[in-house]
């Protein structure tokens, strides 16, 4: 199920604004990436392009391209539409569908595949995400309430579920666990060890000991200045990265010597 | 301030209800003002009612039912039929028309449009919704009216056969359907400037969550907009059908005022509370002002009555209203 990325020459404005430039990145399937670095430095724009969630801003431009799998999710015959149906993401702040039951959540993705489709196996879609997201135990008897009646911690596992309720090829996260408490981050980190085995993750993280617990690949990005372009300075196994990096840049960003 | 608590800490006190002064007033204010509006609903309520029972009283025929206004004569003999019908079906085309073509203006304007048509147009619509009924009414007549006769003549020479359609005189201005498209134009700017601004209040990490789904747009508006906005957009319909219900003046310009009761809305004819009260209140007798006032009293409970209606709808799926 998993696919790899390919980033070539990537350049992301806003605008007249140029905030990354020159990225280079490979993803490889069934690992998980950690984008790190400064606020400002453009990860979640980076993180944005790769399933083109970057298009929603009115004045946003893309040039270089993004291969999933060696074909260009930019290229001129592709809907951006479908690219988001295979590449899934979960955002920041937990953002289930509040008229929606835990329920209807989690098939959201489905019922825009297919209009119709049988109880019985939006049933076992249901169980199956929701156990993938370690969320089931707790959830199991109420299926019927409100989706934005669940905690923090717990309404962000149902936008994992519901993420990978349409088995995506990618799962994007933007600092899915920023707004939760130490537990709730645990259970999360402990769910994207195990969806590592079948997606391809790439998660932007503030928090220097998530990327090195749970990441596989991590990549440094830093900006040279203040209003300009971010760049992506370093990239390596987790363990090179934060044990011997290349870069004065990134030893001083992860040892805390920094901004 | 801070400086005193330190030195003499002992006067700081965690007893006693914490309500500042301001809170207080204004809850006072807000109270009384709620309750205010209550009484003031109710004795308008009992007012009409008042002055409604003389004529109601000497009433030969049934109020309910009767398809005539006679109120001065002797007997007299009145009834609302015609009225109840004329005002119902006149606000029941102007909601059909008016509804949908002003979610699908709100639509384009909050989700579709680029931002400097958007903004033009929302300033264009939200000028139309403060014009003046009697413009409206104006412009009907003269303009509307004689460029319409054509379309109703097309819609009953081939929809004839539907029976609403149907129109074997040959007659086709001063009907219900034309007071109702008037009706339609005229609460279609105050239904889209209210659903626009509903629109624009849908939390954007929730149209970014569809969007990531893989969403089209069209998608996203019926996965997350419309559930998001139904109150707003049920409301902001209850305001358009409280102004298409009450509306006055440019309904008595364009009907012919007939008490009949006419399921051909596009032949002259029809008639309404609000028109008639202002049709025939100069020229009413002490039963008759008296009657039209019974009248009023209808329309004053019916309009409630789709108030609460609306209300209820609303209030009904509170777990899932968004608010939270
Ligand atoms: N919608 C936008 N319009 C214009 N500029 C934007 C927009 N979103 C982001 N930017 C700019 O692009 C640059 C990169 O922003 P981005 O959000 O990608 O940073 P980030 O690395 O994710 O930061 P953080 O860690 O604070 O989330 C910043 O300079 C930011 O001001
Ligand atoms: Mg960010």
């Amino acid at each position: 199920m998993a696919k790899r990325i390919d980033i070539t020459d990537l350049n992301i404005h806003y605008g007249a604004f140029e905030a990354v430039s020159g990225v280079n990145l490979a993803v490889e399937p069934r690992s998980v990436t950690a984008l790190i670095g400064p606020s400002g430095c453009g990860k979640s724009t980076v993180l944005r392009s790769l399933n083109r969630m970057i298009e929603v801003i009115p004045n946003a431009r893309v040039d270089g391209k993004v291969l999933l799998d060696g074909q260009d999710i930019y290229g001129e015959d592709v809907d951006p539409v479908n690219v988001r149906r295979v590449i899934g993401m979960v955002f920041q702040r937990p953002n289930p569908f509040p008229t929606m039951s835990i329920y209807d959540n989690v098939i959201a993705g489905i019922k825009l595949e297919k209009r119709r489709s049988k109880k019985a196996d939006n049933d076992d879609i249901v169980e199956r995400s929701l156990r993938a997201a370690n969320l089931w135990g707790e959830v199991k008897d109420r299926l019927g309430r409100p989706g934005a009646g669940l905690s923090g911690g717990q309404q962000q596992r149902l936008c994992i579920a519901r993420a990978i309720a349409v088995e995506p090829q990618v799962v994007l996260m933007d600092e899915p666990c920023s707004a939760l408490d130490p537990i709730s981050t645990l259970a999360i980190e402990e769910l994207i060890t195990q969806l590592r085995e079948e997606y391809t993750i790439v998660i932007v993280t503030h928090n220097m000991q998530q990327a090195a617990r749970i990441s596989d690949t991590t990549a440094f990005f830093n900006l040279s200045g203040a209003g300009k372009a971010g760049h992506l300075i370093e990239v390596g196994p987790t363990q090179r990265m934060f044990s011997n990096p290349e870069e004065k840049a990134t030893e001083d960003y992860i040892s805390g010597r920094f901004g | 301030m801070a400086q005193q608590t330190l030195s003499q800490p002992d006067e700081v006190s965690i007893k006693g209800a914490s309500v500042r002064r301001g809170d207080k007033v204004f809850f006072n204010l807000a109270r009384s003002a709620g309750i205010f509006m209550l009484l003031l609903t109710g004795s308008i309520g009992l007012f009409l009612l008042w002055k409604a029972i003389p004529s109601l009283q000497s009433n030969t025929g049934n109020f309910f039912t009767t398809q005539t206004w006679f109120p001065d004569s002797t007997p007299p003999l009145f009834g609302i039929a015609a009225l109840a019908f004329g005002t119902l079906m006149t606000s029941v085309i102007a909601m059909v028309i008016a509804v949908p073509v002003a979610i699908g203006i709100a639509l384009f304007i909050a989700f579709y449009a680029n931002r400097r048509i958007a903004s033009s147009l929302g300033f264009v619509v939200d000028l139309l919704a403060a014009v003046p009924s009697i413009i409206f009414g104006l412009w009907g007549l003269s303009v509307l009216m004689p460029n319409m006769q054509g379309f109703v003549e097309w819609l009953s020479t081939y929809f004839g056969w539907i029976p609403i359609f149907a129109n074997p005189e040959e007659v086709y201005t001063k009907s219900i359907l034309i007071a109702g498209v008037v009706l339609a134009i005229m609460i279609l700017p105050t239904i889209s400037a209210v659903t626009r601004e509903v629109f624009l209040q849908v939390p954007r990490g929730h149209m970014e969550a569809s969007l990531a789904l893989g969403a089209t747009r069209w998608e996203m508006i019926r996965m997350v907009v419309f559930p998001f906005g139904k109150p707003g957009m049920i409301s902001a319909s209850m305001l358009g059908l409280g102004r298409a219900l009450g509306e006055t003046i440019a309904v008595a310009l364009i009907l012919s005022a007939v008490f009949e009761i006419n399921w051909q809305i596009t032949e002259p004819g029809g008639n309404t509370f609000a028109a008639n009260i202002a049709l025939k209140w100069n020229e009413a007798g002490t039963n008759g002002l008296s009657a039209l006032i019974a009248s009023g009293l209808v329309l004053f409970i019916i309009t409630l009555l789709v108030n609460m209606v609306a209300r209820w709808i609303i209030s009904r799926r509170k777990d899932y209203s968004g608010a939270n």
